[in-house]
């Protein structure tokens, strides 16, 4: 576990569900912005279809709210890198150019010691 | 150990809710502590008081609520997620001028720094649903 001050605990958010497929996506992202605003350490996750969250989106036609503008905000929280699996990308056909600046592709390994080190992990 | 629950799975979809209320008393059980239960996403409508369950069925809210007065445990909905589903206090249906207040009285309405807190005071944080 992460030695961190008390009453710090290092979060992880593991997002795995597509931004607009319900609404879990966007809450993974809301819990990981509360802990950063509360200055608890996190390390925000994308995997599976989550990895669609980090593509520039136009939802205006969808009604519904897009989720870039709170992907853009994460470096000000200093949620920094965010990291993406890499199986999901590949899978997917995503080019990772496409991902915003900070992304880390990450393989399962690294997923792996990333969850290894946090004290909590959170699933959206 | 102090363990608290994210619960993101609704309370009439599937298995999950009933889940992390039986998983909740076990804890108790085993000489465990609950410091609390933060329901989040689709997971706020175990808060709501309004649901009728068919007669043959048991709705999990019982089930937390059993818990919530055996051993004092603190049952947070997440106000963002909460509002979007139409699960209101009195503060919030008069804010927002609706017909009714639909907050079960054994939950209460609170805000993501309750999720935050939760994290930071338990030594396990257990996500339900979601995954």
């Amino acid at each position: 576990m992460a030695a961190a001050a008390p009453n710090k605990k290092t979060l992880t958010v593991i997002i795995t569900h597509a931004p607009y497929q319900g609404t879990l996506a966007r809450a993974g992202l809301d819990a990981a912005l509360a802990a950063a605003a509360f200055e608890q350490p996190v390390q925000l996750i994308f995997s599976g279809h989550g990895i669609y969250s980090l593509l520039e989106q136009d939802t205006k036609a969808a009604g519904t709210r897009s989720i870039s503008k709170l992907i853009a905000s994460l470096p000000l929280y200093d949620i920094e890198p965010v990291y993406a699996e890499a199986a999901a990308i590949a899978q997917l056909g995503i080019n990772a150019d496409a991902l915003p600046a900070g992304t880390q592709v990450v393989d399962k390994q690294a997923i792996a010691a990333l969850i290894d080190r946090a004290d909590h992990v959170v699933s959206f | 150990m102090i363990y608290s629950l994210l619960v993101l799975a609704s309370p009439t979809a599937g298995q999950t809710n009933r889940t992390a209320a039986g998983f909740a008393a076990e804890l108790y059980s085993r000489g465990h502590t609950l410091h609390r239960v933060f329901f989040m996403d689709a997971g706020v409508d175990t808060a709501l008081a309004t649901p009728v369950a068919p007669q043959d069925e048991i709705n999990p809210q019982a089930l937390w609520i059993a818990l919530a007065k055996q051993f004092d445990v603190e049952l947070v909905a997440c106000i963002s997620s909460a509002l979007k589903r139409g699960v209101l206090d009195e503060l919030e249906a008069t804010r927002y001028e609706k017909v009714a207040a639909t907050l079960h009285p054994n939950f209460e309405l609170g805000g993501l720094g309750q999720l935050v807190d939760a994290s930071a005071h338990s030594d396990r944080l257990i996500t339900f649903g979601g995954g």
